[in-house]
Parts: structure tokens; sequence; C-alpha cells
């Protein structure tokens, strides 16, 4: 499994992906757990395709500032060719489609996104983003011990402890 | 009643160009301008902090090019710590530092080439821009293999910076007065002599290639190529001593459309005493000129096509002999043709390949005289060459090692002017007459504008991509059409 952390920590809530990819960093060393490759950017990049190559899942932790998540959303990424005007940073959609497209079918592949609020030029989250990255690492933390748990996942915001209470 | 105009941030990526074009009843384009609406405010935010945080603080700005910030800021506290103006570090130092820069130049430049430019010339202007992208590129069996290079090409220059500032994120490479590392011999074996493709020499061959499919385009749309939004303009970058080609460290040179100098190889500390900005109202991003000859007069193009016309020579052998190639079809005149930046950059890309392949077998990269100090200084300046081009890094500070005042001209506030050029003459050309804007319309602008390759990340301080949006107004301001993608 790779999990993949994205965005700038200089932009306060930015940071909310590589905080992710700390956390998980530290447990999965004390809970010596193998076959879990980790790796951050400040966005993802044409280049990460060759990231993908061999892992037989892909899990990307990014922020966002969609007011529809309560705390954090898991879902499912689909292939999506797609391009931005500048290619200074692609999608996990566009990233998959590339990897089709070089490589072959790609592995099943998931975006957690984590809530934020502020995005100032400060290294520091915010309290909220701090509260959202503590709800979304128990869910990632139980996903560690038991893969088989993506199963299943598709729609978005099916999973945020939130969006599941209010249903 | 007064009006409050209120304008924030929709969407977690901030930054957007808006192009904005007047008709008269006519129809025929009276004014156009390219727009920049965020925010400046990094300066201020600096203010206080200890300066030799700022390598590291700078890296803040953006996710696109923080390897220039870094190295620009570190060049700057360099001159602080007394270290000198660039060029009295450390060999070790000086050569880790031309590493990781080239290594950002080579991944930067291939992005643009191998995912931007490619398509846009392979596919054509009037393809839909949903196809005019890496992924068709891979999809076309021809050009299959050279989707494969620009991913391979971008892989490699990110492992350099990684192994020379020593984390994806947030490097510390570069500090004050030189390097906190060296790179180890099984380091260098990897870049070296690394598995197929991924060594130094794969990276010449490839940027050599890049180079003939460039020319092979050329001959073949000639009129396209060379006309496609050409005018003349100033054009202003470093230059080694000798009037090489030098990307981390040099003179600042400008010559003008003729090529006759108008700057003459001066030392960047006194930036201040030949370059001004100017702040115009319905732009957020300044407007920087040479101070002699105005601020009507004076604006200039930075980056690849500005450096080829003010350096000299190349000090490396194959990207020598494009460059002479090159100016042979200027006849060694400045070249003002938009689209020849492509041809430009590609040679630059060589030129990194080549130049990280010499720094790696140069057993100084492998020493462990990492630092020099002296006196300290109350101001720093620190220039180098982006890869979008010229990027200025300027710091006071007091005598509690703190930052009183912070100035940044970075390479897409210096092409500001420039940019609005292109936008003008294509939309004189392209939009005289019309009612709508068409799908070719927008395609031909965007390409103009990506010529220069624009990062608004760092130029408004905002987060992340662009996108573009286009409007036409007639005489009286009345709203005729609005596009955006």
């Amino acid at each position: 499994m790779l999990i993949y952390g994205y965005g700038n920590p200089g932009r306060q809530d930015d940071g909310l992906g590589k905080a992710m990819i700390d956390l998980a960093g530290e447990w999965v060393r004390n809970e010596d757990l193998e076959n879990i490759s980790l790796d951050v950017g400040y966005q993802i990049l044409v280049e990460d395709v060759t990231l993908i190559e061999n892992k037989d899942v892909v899990l990307f932790v990014d922020a966002s500032m969609d007011e529809g998540i309560a705390d954090f959303d898991l879902a499912a990424v689909t292939a999506d060719d797609n391009a931005t005007f500048t290619m200074h940073q692609v999608s996990p959609g566009f990233l998959l489609a590339l990897y089709e497209t070089l490589y072959g079918p790609a592995p099943p592949a998931y975006l957690l996104q984590i809530r934020g609020y502020e995005w100032e030029l400060e290294e520091s989250l915010s309290r909220g983003a701090q509260e959202n990255l503590q709800k979304a690492w128990k869910v990632l933390r139980q996903i560690l011990k038991d893969p088989g748990r993506l199963d299943g996942i598709g729609d978005p915001k099916a999973t945020s402890t939130e969006n599941k209470s209010k249903k | 009643m007064a009006q409050k105009i209120t304008i924030s941030p929709v969407t977690r990526v901030e930054g957007h160009g808006k192009v904005t074009i007047h008709l008269n009843d006519e129809g025929e384009v009276i004014q156009s301008r390219l727009h920049i609406v965020e925010f400046r405010g990094f300066e201020r935010f600096v203010q206080n902090r200890p300066y030799w945080e700022m390598p590291v603080l700078v890296q803040r700005l953006c996710g696109i090019c923080p390897v220039s910030h870094h190295l620009a800021a570190a060049k700057a506290v360099d001159v602080i710590v007394g270290a000198g103006t660039g060029d009295g570090l450390t060999p070790t130092a000086e050569k880790i530092r031309r590493l990781m820069h080239y290594g950002q130049i080579l991944q930067s430049h291939a992005l643009h080439f191998f995912h931007l430019a490619s398509p846009d010339l392979l596919f054509g202007v009037d393809a839909d821009p949903a196809r005019r992208n890496v992924i068709t590129l891979a999809r076309t069996p021809e050009y299959r293999e050279l989707a494969v290079q620009g991913v391979m090409m971008r892989k490699f220059g990110q492992e350099i910076i990684k192994a020379t500032a020593g984390k994806k994120i947030h490097g510390t490479g570069a500090i004050p007065g030189g390097v906190n590392k060296s790179l180890t011999k099984e380091e260098r074996d990897v870049f070296l002599k690394g598995k197929d493709p991924l060594n130094a020499d794969a990276m010449i061959d490839w940027a050599e290639a890049a180079i003939a499919l460039f020319r092979d385009f050329h001959k073949k749309n000639r009129d396209m190529v060379d006309e496609f939004s050409r005018f003349p303009s100033n054009h202003l970058s470093l230059v080694g001593r000798d009037g090489a080609l030098d990307l981390y460290h040099g003179r600042l040179r400008a010559v003008d459309s003729e090529g006759k100098k108008i700057l003459h190889d001066i030392d960047y500390q006194e930036y201040l005493d030949y370059i001004g900005e100017e702040v115009r109202s319905w732009s957020y991003m300044k407007f920087p000129f040479l101070t002699e000859l105005g601020k009507q007069d004076g604006w200039y193009r930075v980056g690849p096509l500005a450096r080829l016309n003010t350096c000299e020579h190349i000090p490396t052998p194959r990207a020598q002999k494009a460059f002479e190639e090159y100016k042979s079809y200027t006849d060694g005149r400045p070249n003002d043709m938009c689209m020849h930046t492509h041809w430009a950059r590609l040679i630059e890309t060589l030129f990194a390949a080549e130049s990280i392949k010499l720094l790696l077998e140069d057993p100084d990269i492998l020493k462990d005289d990492l630092v020099i100090k002296g006196k300290r200084q109350p101001e720093g300046i620190g220039l180098l060459e982006a890869p979008r081009g010229t990027l200025f890094h300027h710091y006071r500070v007091n005598e509690q090692d703190q930052i009183t005042m912070a100035n940044l001209i970075v390479s897409t506030t210096n092409n500001n002017q420039p940019m609005n050029e292109a936008v003008e003459q294509v939309a004189r050309k392209q939009m005289t007459g019309q009612k709508t804007i068409t799908e070719p319309m927008m395609n031909a602008v965007e390409m103009a504008i990506r010529a220069y390759d624009p990062c608004l990340s760092c130029a408004t301080h905002a987060i992340g991509r662009m996108p573009l949006e286009i409007t036409i107004y007639d005489r009286l301001g009345n709203l005729i059409d609005r596009k955006s993608r």
C-alpha cells in the first residue's frame, strides 16, 4: 500500500496531507507493519505515476476547502484524463489515467480529504483542522490494520464520521 | 452609495489569470489586459523573523519551484553572514547548490516541454483542450516514448533535488554560508551510473532528441512558430563573467531588441539603482522596468528566450552546438519569436543535463568543507535564474538578526508586461470584429501565456494552478462574452 500525502505545510491547513503522513509514519514504525510505503509532495505531479507501480492499493491524502465535508471524506478515485491549464499539479484521477495509459490497469485508489479552514503563510494547523486530522487518523489506523475495510468504498462523503451521523 | 467589492478565494486553488479585451464601435481591439487578482503578502509576513530561517521559510511561497526560492534566499543570506555574493563559498558548497539548481531546471523545463508545449505543438492550437495533454501524447503510438521520457526526466530532476536538498518538502540543503551536506559516492553513482534510463547520459540524449523534435516541427510549421505572438523587447538575465550562460550566478545584463547592451554586467547587489517596479491599479502584480529607460520603454523579458539573447556562449559542448544553430537562425540578432522560447528552453534543458553530469564527475561534491562565514552585513541580495527567469530576493536585518525589510521580484512578475504584450498581439489578431469567444481564440491566448510558463503561486502568493478567464467588452463597457477554462 502507498499512502501519499500532499499539500504545502507552509500554508497552514494545506499541510494536512503531510501531517497525516507524519502520524502514520510513526505508527507504522512502532507497529512494525510491512508493505506500507509513505510519501509526501507539495502537489501531485506527473512523475508520481512511477510511485504507483507495484502497489496493490493507493491512498491519497489531501486538505479540502469543501464546505460539504464536515470533517473528512474517504472516497474511491477513478481514472480521469481531464488536465488542468498549467499541469503544475494534477489530480489523483489524472495520475491514475496516466498510469493506465503508460503501464496498464491501475491499482485501486482512494482519496482521503480532510477539511481545513486556514490557508495563510504559517506552518501550523488550525484547531479545527487538528481535530479533523485526529478523526481521520482514527479511521486510517483501522484501515492500516485491516486494508479490507477499503472494499466497498465508492460513494463520496460516505465515511466521514459527522456525515455518517447525519444520515 | 458607496460600493463594496470583495474578492474572496472561492476554492483552495486561488491564483487565476483574467484577460479582458475592449473593442471599439468598429469591433477593433483597443485594449487588452492580463489581470492578476491576488494579493501579495509575503514581504510583510517575514518581517521580524530571524534571517537564517529564510532559505526554509520562503519555500512556503510556492510548491512549484521551492528550490529556486530556497537558493535565492540562501544567496541573499550568504551576503548577510559575510560569505560573499555567490562565488565566495567553498567549492563543495557552490557545486552542491549548482547541482540542486540544475536538477530543478531539468525537471521544470521537462514538465513544460513534454507535458505542456509538446501537446500544444503536436496536436495543434485548434485541437480540443481536453486532448492537449500528456495522456493523449502517451496514447499516440508515435509519441508514446516522448511521454515516458518526460516522466523520467521529471523523476531524475526530482531525485537530484531530494539528494541535495535533503527532503522533498521544505528542503534544508542550502544554509547561510554554504550547504549542510555533500553527496556520498553511493548517492553520486546512482545518478551517474544508474540503471538505464535514469542516469545523466540518458538525460543528455533525451534533451538533445527533444531539440531535434522541435526543429522538425519548426521546419514543417515555420510561419506559425516564427510569427505567433512575436514582438520586439528588451531582454534581461544574469550572465557568467565571460558572458557565458550561467543560471546560478553572474552579473546582470540587459540587451535591447537590436542586441545593444543597455545594462552592462552590473553587480546585482546594486539592482535598485537600475530596476524599478511600477504599480498599476488593475493588477496586484507589479511591472518592473529598467529605470534608465523609464516605465514606458524600460520593460523587459526574462526566461529562456531572454537568456539566450543576453549570453554569448554556453559552456557545455552539446548545448553550445545547439546554441550556435539557434543563433544562426536570426543571424546572431536577438530572437523575439515567442514560440522560440520552447526551442531556447530545450537548449537550456540540454545545458542543465550536461552540467549535472559534469558536477557529478567533480570530486568536490564528495568533500566535506561545507560552510564559510565572514563579517556580518546588514543587508543581502540574492539573484539566480529560476526556470521561468530572473528571481530577486532582497533582505535587510537589524542587530537582533530580524528581517526588517524583504523585497522579492519573481520571474513571472518580471514577465508581467511581456505577457500583456503577448495577449495584446493575440487579441488583435484573433478577436477583432468578433462577438463571441471561440475555442481557437481561447487556445491562442492560452498558448501565448503558456510560452512564459507563468506561475502565479509565487507571483501573487496564492496556492496552486491557474484557471484562465477571458471577457470581451464593447466601447461602453458592456459585457459581450465571457469564457473560462
